[in-house]
């Protein structure tokens, strides 16, 4: 556990040269395996920047870094024009930092709007209050309706989640991660498991997220990742193979050669 | 939904209280009918339900499965024996407040370690403390040692000249049992639904998506751990109360197993569930150890033997508990009448397990 004491460090003035999350030569290893391998990059406000990359190319492991789930063997990471490389995952996201999970991370017992509510929960202040039922706590369950609302969840508010599809339960970590307004938004593979109606739901609410959130979005369906990415970066084990716009992504004989040339076995 | 469907669900709130307030006067009115023992007897059990309660806050609510909790109840105890002057009462209305804080404190204190740890280091390192404590009072002369210490005169309650109620009086050491025993009970019934409530249930479910979500949940489970030790003190200190001596036993690790047994009996994660397996537990205790004598065999002095075969069958038939399998065979029987499916088909309703948080406990 991070101790509550350690204080992040303003390293460069927050205006709007500095992007919402930058990463510093990011390292990550596992023994003898680098996982992440002095990985920088920025995502800019008002843009979706896709990582993509084969299986095990380390991208669930930055995105793990970049919430605070792993510490880093070396490297900075900088919200906002702040670096909170020593924060831990609570401060991060109090700091407006939001994630979803690759493989489901929600509170399968409860309720759908459960699920949302702990999360708009965790944005109003302190919850060591013993006495008013939160039920009476407008504010919280209508961030909660709103969130679940934009999931495409609403037909679904009131079931257990244990009891959804597959699908359904990926929608539900995107309303947890939406209740809980972040400003960054970092998404592990939000489509996979969905089906093709849904999916194209996420896509939309994605485009309509973008203007006022700076996404990181791990993907490997490759029309979602192109219709929405206005930066690609493409991993390959660990290391940052090339960054840049769609178009040139596209164009790129290295990436070409390493990964999108076999794009459709990459699929989980 | 039809409309009967509806009016039944909207009167069985209704019901439930009407059936509390009727229970709650039902006990109120045993000193006026039942002989002292009798009294005494339900007395421990309310006591037992308090501390069980207290515990459930902790093992059914929030997964922290604390096997040192009797500590909690054991210091509260012996606060009021060491403020107690030989041969004089203490003051209640002081001594009560320190004892609970008393209680809380070490849970905070106790708590700041052990909140820390996980799964069955959380289990170790409770007991650990709750030794330590068991030894300190036990191999110390701080408070008469092994044979503990008598309280000789109990708690006097007056404020200004005014007596409102007198605890040399049987009857009334149990009248302010029933009333601190629902007082806690509302208390706890309020709590969970709650912010902090809720917080509690996430960190049971899933406490790496509730850090995520952006909860310090440290300082969430050493706020439940501190409350849970404040409330086994109220226990405690009724218990002090009630049988004029304390001694370590009170804090020993059998206490703490107890305790655990009860809460399991009876069925996590529900506020009558503890209260139940307290009454099933002492009813069985006595039960088990009033058995006669079969030919060489004292089978009543044997009791523990007995009740260990009845967790065992408890632990395998009802794993629910005695309040699971009572809500099932309700839902069977409901169901039988034709009450129609639920709406929301909950697989892991037994217990109170995935009973809605705003409905909880
Ligand atoms: N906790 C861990 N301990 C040891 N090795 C790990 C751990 N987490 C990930 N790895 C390894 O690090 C490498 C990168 O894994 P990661 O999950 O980041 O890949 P990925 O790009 O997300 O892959 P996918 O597309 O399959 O999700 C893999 O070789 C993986 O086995
Ligand atoms: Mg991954």
């Amino acid at each position: 556990m991070n101790s509550a004491s350690t204080r992040a460090v303003v390293v460069a003035p927050a205006g709007h040269s500095a992007p919402a999350l930058e990463t510093r030569s990011l390292t990550r290893r596992f023994g003898g395996l680098t996982a992440v391998n002095g990985v920088s990059i920025r995502v800019e406000s008002g843009t979706v920047h896709a990582v993509i990359g084969p299986n095990g190319a380390g991208k669930s492991t930055l995105v793990n870094l970049l919430s605070g789930d792993l510490a880093p063997s070396h490297g900075e990471i900088i919200l906002e024009g702040t670096d909170i490389t020593r924060l831990g995952p609570p401060q991060r996201s109090l700091r407006g930092l939001g994630r979803s999970y690759q493989k489901t991370n929600v509170f399968l017992p409860l309720s759908v709007f459960e699920n949302a509510r702990l999360a708009a929960q965790s944005r109003a202040g302190s919850s060591l209050r013993f006495f008013r039922p939160v039920l009476r706590e407008g504010a919280i369950n209508r961030q909660a309706d709103e969130a679940i609302e934009a999931a495409g969840l609403s037909a679904r508010r009131d079931r257990i989640v244990a009891t959804l599809s597959h699908g359904e339960q990926r929608q539900v970590e995107i309303a947890m991660a939406l209740a809980t307004a972040p400003r960054v938004l970092l998404l592990d593979e939000p489509l996979a498991g969905m089906g093709a109606e849904e999916s194209s739901g996420i896509v939309r609410l994605l485009s309509r997220l973008r203007e006022r959130h700076a996404i990181l979005l791990v993907e490997h369906d490759m029309d979602a990742v192109f219709s929405l990415a206005d930066t690609l970066t493409v991993m390959v084990n660990g290391t940052v193979l090339e960054t840049g716009s769609p178009a040139s992504i596209r164009a790129s004989a290295a990436v070409q050669a390493a990964y999108l040339g076999s794009e459709d076995t990459h699929h989980d | 939904m039809t409309h009967a469907h509806a009016s039944r669900r909207a009167s069985a709130p209704a019901l439930r209280f009407l059936l509390q307030v009727l229970l709650i006067a039902a006990l109120a009115s045993l000193p006026w009918f039942a002989e002292k023992y009798y009294v005494q007897f339900v007395a421990r059990i309310m006591i037992m339900g308090i501390l069980a309660m207290s515990l459930d806050l902790l093992l059914g609510y929030t997964g922290l499965v604390s096997f040192g909790h009797a500590a909690f109840y054991g210091v509260a105890a012996y606060v009021l024996a060491m403020l107690t002057p030989a041969y004089q009462a203490a003051g209640f209305w002081t001594s009560f407040p320190i004892a609970v804080i008393g209680a809380a404190t070490s849970a905070l204190i106790i708590g700041f370690f052990v909140v820390r740890t996980h799964g069955i280091y959380f289990i170790m390192v409770t007991l650990a403390f709750a030794q330590m404590l068991f030894f300190l009072f036990h191999d110390t002369r701080l408070a008469g040692g092994n044979d503990g210490i008598y309280i000789d005169v109990r708690p006097d309650a007056r404020i200004l000249g005014w007596k409102p109620f007198n605890l040399e009086r049987y009857d009334h050491v149990y009248l302010l049992v029933l009333v601190l025993f629902v007082l806690v009970w509302l208390f706890l019934r309020v709590l969970l639904r709650s912010r902090f409530g809720h917080v509690l249930a996430g960190i049971r479910v899933n406490e790496h998506r509730m850090r995520s979500l952006g909860f310090e949940t440290f300082r969430y489970k050493l706020a439940c751990f501190t409350i849970a030790g404040a409330l086994a003190g109220i226990a405690g200190y009724l218990s002090a109360v009630q049988f004029g001596v304390v001694n370590p036993e009170f804090m020993g690790w059998h206490q703490s197993a107890a305790v655990m047994m009860m809460v399991i009996l009876g069925g996590m994660g529900t506020l009558a569930g503890p209260v139940l397996g307290a009454a099933a537990w002492m009813l069985l205790e006595l039960g088990f150890q009033s058995l006669p004598v079969a030919g060489s065999i004292d089978l009543g002095k044997h009791w523990q033997l007995w009740m260990g075969g009845f967790i065992v069958l408890t632990a395998l038939l009802l794993p629910s508990g005695l309040l699971g399998a009572w809500s099932s065979l309700a839902r069977q029987v409901s169901a039988r009448r034709g009450a129609g499916p639920q709406t929301t088909a909950n697989p892991m309703a037994s217990a109170g397990k995935g009973r809605p948080l705003d409905r909880q406990p």
